[in-house]
């Protein structure tokens, strides 16, 4: 029977941080409180325990049990459900993940944290006890730490039933009644009542119940913890019998329950409950959150991908279709002739359709719905109102709608710090809410919903809003503005993006040390999104990020310079034009301007950029397209405009290097190969190449006011 | 004689079929007049000439970069970085693809030479190390030298060919 049970120690772990998530945001929810809920949290830590115990990793083992113990009591009824519990608990997920992340990283994890949390959860269990009203003292045998006062043995009769296919599953009664031994005396009668005729006999089956019972100092937890992992498949009735100063009775009391006695009878949780759970939290969490979740340096393992079954399913369907309609098409041009034209036509046509959706359900498992990436939310909020003292609601809002894999991957941190400066900078103390006559609970909204080919989340707070006057006293002092500057709202607020800006009045752990909002927005860009911001003082501020669906396909225009194909993604372009003459205009030497309406927007020519030949070198008779990148808007001089169309952006860095002005390429319809503009890096190679055409021209001067004083020496 | 030595496995015949006996098979390539080899497996494909596109500012010997089977791979003109012969591009002129799996990432690129010319089988000891002097190829591309019938082929570094020297915008 020796399996080698290290393969199965990454789903463990998966399934484990699944768990974890469901008991954190069950937690969360339990603050209202209700049944299902408990239960739920009871059966993720049970699955934890079991697994760690399986493999052996007796830390989790341990640590869970006293979760499971003080969950335990709470399912029950005999503790209620308190506030100072629900943050333990919390905690104790906390600690928890820590010890699964230290399995997955084999390292050692702060033991410290985990020592301090499990006393303090054996301190709540002992205290938690003495305060209910529990009727009878027996139950209190629950709690292993306040059991057993020395050496008193208990007597238990124990009726294990277990259903048929107990065997199995890999289960041994003998190794149960072992264990059982182990604990104190155990005599055990067999019950062969249901044994059927030789002929009738599965092997496989098991047959036989037991009455046991067990003469020991070990108490309820223990003997059940035997029972374990059995515990779905058996029944099992353990009573106790008063307890006894010294052995006395060596005869089993078989079937009869004492009626005085407490028999907690469990019919233990039917599997399909189980299954129910399970499935539950295999919608809600995936791997993909529960790595991300733990937002630690620590290698987190994104590696594989859950697809739901119905996606796979219409994937192989389409693959199905593609291949009828190929062997349709190679049917057809066996013998072909003109005739045929029109069904070689629909033919292609059909082609064009499986394409595309094979196209869209292969980027549809790489969508996943956002509440990955919200789900952190629930509890962030919870610790930092807590932390701040500020009472707010978070509400979640198109938890549904889904985002590529790699851009929610990305965009989990730039989130997490808007919500952070939401309850941090946005809500105020409760009285000063009060004193503005708002309610006294903050409210912060996540929003995320699709716009066109982008998705747009919204971080929304109803509290002061950005003071516009700090941030401009703020920008003066940095010497950002001058006083004469007179700026629109937008650009007020967009400065609060700059590296070091910060306008909160004092430093506190949560945010305000001015990095961050710069790095936030470099994320954001680096995603090829943007962000915004709208705010109203008094009301509130709304965070509003762009972002692309997906980061393996681009909307772009094809342009033509020479004889190259390039691609501008359309998400840059303003717009594009035919210069008009009179709007050229040329200034401080070298440089053209086009103004476009009142803008003046830099022309630059991409062939002499990318030193290749064009066919027009003169901006009358190019096109321009406006692009616009960080708020910066140049003109691109190109010969012609082509065709938009969807590209597949391929990496130029894999086989090569990383160019400048180039963000990757891709394979265009002919199957030649198109560089994708970089407008970002065009903007700043433009930059570059002035400066040193400048001091070229510098340089120039340089030598020839040397040559006029040579001259005039001589 | 070798049929014999071989298992027989089937009723196919074995005579005619080239065995490696020993050491290591290269592909032989010509630039200009001079013949060179490289490691037979690290060869993905050859293919013919086919116009790339373009990669901006790029050294002239990066012709550009063009689509196998939807990898993006960079053309280097071997002619063009070593220095020999014409770099014209005519009909028979092809396209070595080579991968090269280093420590930290695997690199396809293209290299084109002048024409394929034969699979040499060499064992290591036959391999003489190049003299250092002269020459266009710089030493660290050099793996050694070998003796082919009259010819002296020489035998590139396909990890150092790998690596692509990072250029700056001039």
């Amino acid at each position: 029977m020796s399996v080698d049970l290290s393969q199965f120690i990454p789903s463990f772990l998966e399934e484990s941080f699944e768990g974890l998530e469901l008991m954190e945001s069950s937690l969360l929810n339990l603050e209202q409180g209700d049944d299902e809920t408990i239960n739920s949290i009871f059966r993720a830590a049970h699955s934890i325990k079991g697994g760690a115990g399986t493999f052996g990793f007796n830390n989790v083992t341990e640590f869970t049990h006293l979760v499971e113990t003080l969950l335990d009591e709470m399912r029950d009824g005999r503790r209620s459900i308190e506030q100072n519990d629900v943050e333990i608990l919390l905690e104790s997920v906390d600690c928890m993940r820590l010890l699964i992340e230290a399995i997955r990283d084999e390292t050692q994890c702060d033991s410290n944290k985990i020592a301090e949390t499990s006393v303090l959860l054996e301190k709540t269990l002992a205290s938690g006890n003495s305060n209910t009203s529990s009727d009878n003292p027996e139950e209190n045998s629950a709690n292993p730490s306040v059991i057993n006062p020395e050496d008193a043995l208990s007597k238990w009769h124990i009726t294990f039933i277990p259903e048929h296919h107990l065997v199995q599953t890999g289960n041994d009664p003998l190794f149960l009644f072992n264990a059982l031994a182990d604990l104190g005396d155990l005599t055990l009668v067999a019950n062969c009542k249901e044994l059927p005729a030789l002929n009738d006999i599965d092997a496989e089956e098991l047959y036989i119940s037991w009455q046991l019972t067990l003469t020991s100092k070990a108490n309820e937890t223990e003997v059940r913890e035997v029972f374990e992992w059995v515990e779905d498949e058996c029944q099992l009735i353990i009573t106790q019998e008063e307890t006894v100063a010294d052995v006395v009775d060596e005869q089993p009391e078989e079937t009869e329950i004492p009626a005085n006695e407490p028999a907690i009878i469990e019919q233990v949780a039917n599997k399909s409950e189980e299954q129910i759970s399970s499935a539950i939290s295999t919608d809600k969490n995936s791997s993909a959150s529960a790595a991300e979740k733990t937002g630690t340096k620590a290698k987190n393992d994104l590696g594989s991908i859950r697809v739901g079954v119905d996606k796979v399913d219409s994937l192989i369907n389409l693959v199905g279709e593609l291949v009828i309609t190929q062997s349709m098409l190679s049917e057809l041009g066996n013998d072909f002739d003109l005739s045929k034209v029109e069904k070689l036509n629909s033919g292609l046509e059909e082609l064009l359709q499986n394409t595309k959706e094979l196209q869209e359900s292969v980027m549809r498992i790489r969508m996943l719905p956002i509440s990955f990436a919200f789900n952190r939310f629930p509890r962030l909020v919870h610790d930092l109102s807590k932390k701040t003292g500020k009472e707010i609601e978070l509400i979640l809002k198109g938890e549904q709608t889904e985002l590529d894999k790699t851009v929610m991957e990305q965009i989990g941190d730039p989130l997490v710090h808007l919500v952070r400066n939401a309850v941090d900078h946005g809500i105020e103390p409760a009285e000063a809410r009060i004193a503005a006559g708002k309610s006294q609970k903050g409210t912060i909204i996540l929003n995320a919903y699709h716009q066109g080919g982008s998705i747009v989340i919204e971080i929304n707070d109803d509290g002061g809003g950005i003071n516009r006057q700090a941030v401009f006293d703020k920008a003066l002092e940095k010497g950002i503005v001058d006083e004469n500057t007179t700026l629109t709202d937008t650009q007020v607020f967009d400065l609060i993006f700059e590296p070091g800006f910060s306008t909160a009045k004092e430093l506190s752990d949560i945010s305000g040390r001015g990095v961050g909002m710069d790095v936030v927005k470099k994320n954001i860009q680096s995603l090829g999104g943007r962000i915004q911001v709208e705010s109203e003082t008094g009301v509130g501020s709304t965070f509003r990020v762009n972002l692309p669906l997906t980061l393996a396909i681009l909307d772009g225009q094809l342009v033509r310079v020479g004889s190259e194909i390039y691609i501008i993604p359309l998400i840059t372009i303003v717009e594009s034009l035919q210069p008009q003459k009179d709007l050229i205009n040329r200034v401080s030497g070298d440089m053209v301007l086009y103004r476009l309406r009142e803008d003046n927007v830099p022309v630059i020519p991409i062939y002499s950029l990318f030193n290749i030949a064009s066919e027009f070198e003169d901006v009358e008779s190019s096109l321009l397209v406006v692009v616009e990148d960080d708020g910066q808007k140049i003109g691109l001089m190109v010969d012609d405009l082509l065709a938009q169309q969807q590209v597949v952006i391929k990496s130029l860095n894999d086989n090569y290097q990383q160019v400048e002005g180039i963000s990757g390429a891709t394979i265009l319809g002919d199957g030649s190969v198109a560089m994708i503009l970089d407008i970002a890096g065009i903007i700043s190679m433009a930059h570059k190449k002035s400066e040193m055409h400048q001091k070229h021209k510098r340089d120039l001067q340089y030598k020839a006011t040397q040559q006029i004083s040579e001259g005039a020496n001589l | 004689m070798l049929a014999e030595e071989v298992p027989v496995e089937g009723e196919h015949s074995l005579e005619g079929i080239d065995f490696i006996t020993s050491g290591e098979q290269y592909l032989a390539f010509l630039l200009g007049e001079e013949q060179y080899a490289i490691d037979i497996l690290c060869v993905e494909e050859i293919r013919s000439w086919e116009n790339p596109t373009q990669i901006p500012n790029s050294p002239n010997y990066i012709k550009g970069a063009i689509n196998m089977r939807g990898i993006i791979v960079p053309i280097v003109d071997l002619r063009m970085k070593f220095n020999i012969g014409k770099a014209t591009y005519t009909e028979i002129t092809v396209v070595i693809v080579l991968t090269v799996e280093t420590t930290d990432k695997t690199r396809t690129i293209g290299f084109v030479v002048d024409a394929v010319s034969d699979v040499l089988n060499v064992d290591k000891s036959e391999i003489k190390p190049a003299p250092a002097f002269g020459g266009c190829v710089p030493q660290n591309y050099l793996e050694g030298l070998v003796n082919s019938g009259d010819n002296v082929v020489t035998i590139l570094n396909v990890k150092a060919l790998q690596a692509v020297e990072p250029h700056q915008l001039s």
